[in-house]
């Protein structure tokens, strides 16, 4: 600093010259920033405005900024909770749904089951019916087939004893009995 | 400063000079409105804009402006807390205050033509004055004849406590010179070497051939300003942080 200002004080002392001449009052080469009569009004101006900003800061800007600061972190804060609070309901929400399909999903085989159990046993009965009632028709048309048989071969006989009669009236041209035919038909059978 | 003129004769010391821009005087005293207390009002406005005006909105998401604000307060409210503990945090308005006023007078003081506020040793004490009143009397308020034991070191011997008390009451009292010393000097120093920087050009530019070489100090200019935007910064830092310690001393004086 020593040396830019001795360097410098030729010109320092010309331009000490002119400002003197425009009215100022200055100190022969001394450093502006040490000129005693600059004292003053600095500190009187810096008290002012110093003293007002202080007011300022501490009565207006930094309650307000603290203020915005703390909103935030609370509203922060209570998002963060509302969110956590709609998560835990939205995982009850899924468990309580997944209780539900669960539930409806063993009703649900449940009643399947049931419904096979009833087809099967409906299925069971009708057959046994359908079998029951085959062989009842079986049975019966067994019993018209036999006495269809014992039906044509007592037919048989008669036309036999007929055929007989009629053969020994030809032959011989005598009636014969034919009860008695019948009857002998019937014991040489 | 007149261009044509400055260009004529290159003064590095010329931009420190104090212009009565509205002279008057209360009871005797020389109270000036002057091109100092013009950027003083100015720094203080940049400081209302930031702080007042941007956060008017108080908005849950902040704009730029508002942002910056909130960065400026936490970190002061940080530096506060860190350094003087919760105790500490009354003193937080203080110390934002001062700090953003030291700033942005520096800022301010880096822009072509403008005036450093924060570049005159007698704005500088004046602060240091204060903040040293505040931490004398606080201390004093708050313990008593105990906050003398800020010179007492614990656990040291009697022998040593003869030399060791008048070093500790020393070092107190050049807090205040070496606290505004340390801001105006670092200021002073910086536009003076700018404005070094810059008159080479000029001089170079009226030298016929070696002219040239005019574009040289230009770059040194370039990465001067730089540094003297750190420095700004770093001194208004420094200014507060030592503030800090010192009001934490006023509220723990026990070493």
């Amino acid at each position: 600093m020593a040396i830019i200002s001795s360097a410098f004080a030729a010109e320092g002392e010309q331009t000490t010259h002119e400002t003197v001449g425009a009215g100022e009052a200055h100190h022969e080469g001394v450093f502006p920033p040490f000129q005693t009569e600059n004292f003053a009004p600095q500190i009187f101006w810096l008290v002012v405005i110093f003293g007002l900003l202080y007011v300022l800061m501490s009565r207006i800007a930094l309650p307000r900024v603290g203020g915005i600061i703390e909103n935030r972190g609370a509203k922060i804060a209570s998002d963060l909770g509302a969110a956590r609070e709609m998560q835990s309901k939205a995982q009850a929400a899924a468990a309580a749904n997944d209780e539900n399909l669960r539930r409806r999903r063993d009703e649900a085989q449940g009643i399947g089951r049931e419904a096979q159990h009833k087809i099967a046993a409906e299925t069971a009965r009708q057959r046994a019916l359908a079998e029951s009632q085959a062989a009842e028709k079986i049975r019966a048309a067994d019993e018209r087939i036999a006495s269809a048989k014992t039906q044509a071969l007592a037919n048989v006989e008669q036309i036999a004893v007929d055929a007989a009669a009629s053969i020994v009236e030809k032959l011989t041209g005598a009636k014969i009995d034919q009860a008695a035919l019948a009857k002998h038909a019937t014991s040489s059978n | 400063m007149n261009p044509e003129e400055a260009a004529a004769k290159p003064n590095p010391i010329e931009q420190f000079e104090l212009h009565r821009l509205w002279p008057f005087e209360i009871n005797g005293v020389e109270t000036s409105f002057t091109n100092a207390s013009l950027f003083m009002l100015l720094a203080a406005l940049g400081v209302v804009a930031l702080m007042i005006l941007a956060t008017s909105k108080k908005a849950i998401v902040p704009g730029r402006v508002q942002a910056m604000a909130e960065m400026l307060y936490e970190f002061v409210a940080g530096m506060v807390r860190q350094t003087a503990g919760t105790e500490g945090m009354k003193f937080f308005p203080f110390v934002f205050t001062l700090f953003a006023f030291i700033l942005i007078a520096n800022l301010i003081g880096l822009v072509p033509y403008s005036y450093s506020v924060t570049s005159q040793i007698v704005v500088t004490f004046a602060f240091a004055i204060v903040v040293i009143t505040l931490v004398v009397v606080y201390g004093l308020y708050r313990h008593g004849f105990g906050f003398l034991n800020l010179f007492v070191p614990h656990g040291v011997p009697l022998p040593v406590l003869v030399v060791l008390v008048p070093i500790e009451i020393i070092s107190f009292l050049s807090r205040p010179v070496s606290l505004s010393v340390r801001l105006f000097a670092n200021i002073l120093a910086g536009h003076i070497t700018l404005a070094v920087f810059g008159g080479f050009v000029v001089m170079l530019l009226g030298a016929g051939v070696w002219a040239a070489l005019a574009p040289v100090p230009i770059l040194a200019i370039v990465a001067l300003y730089a540094l003297e935007l750190l420095v700004a910064c770093l001194q208004a830092f420094v200014f507060s942080v030592l503030t800090c310690v010192y009001l934490n001393d006023a509220i723990h004086p026990g070493h």
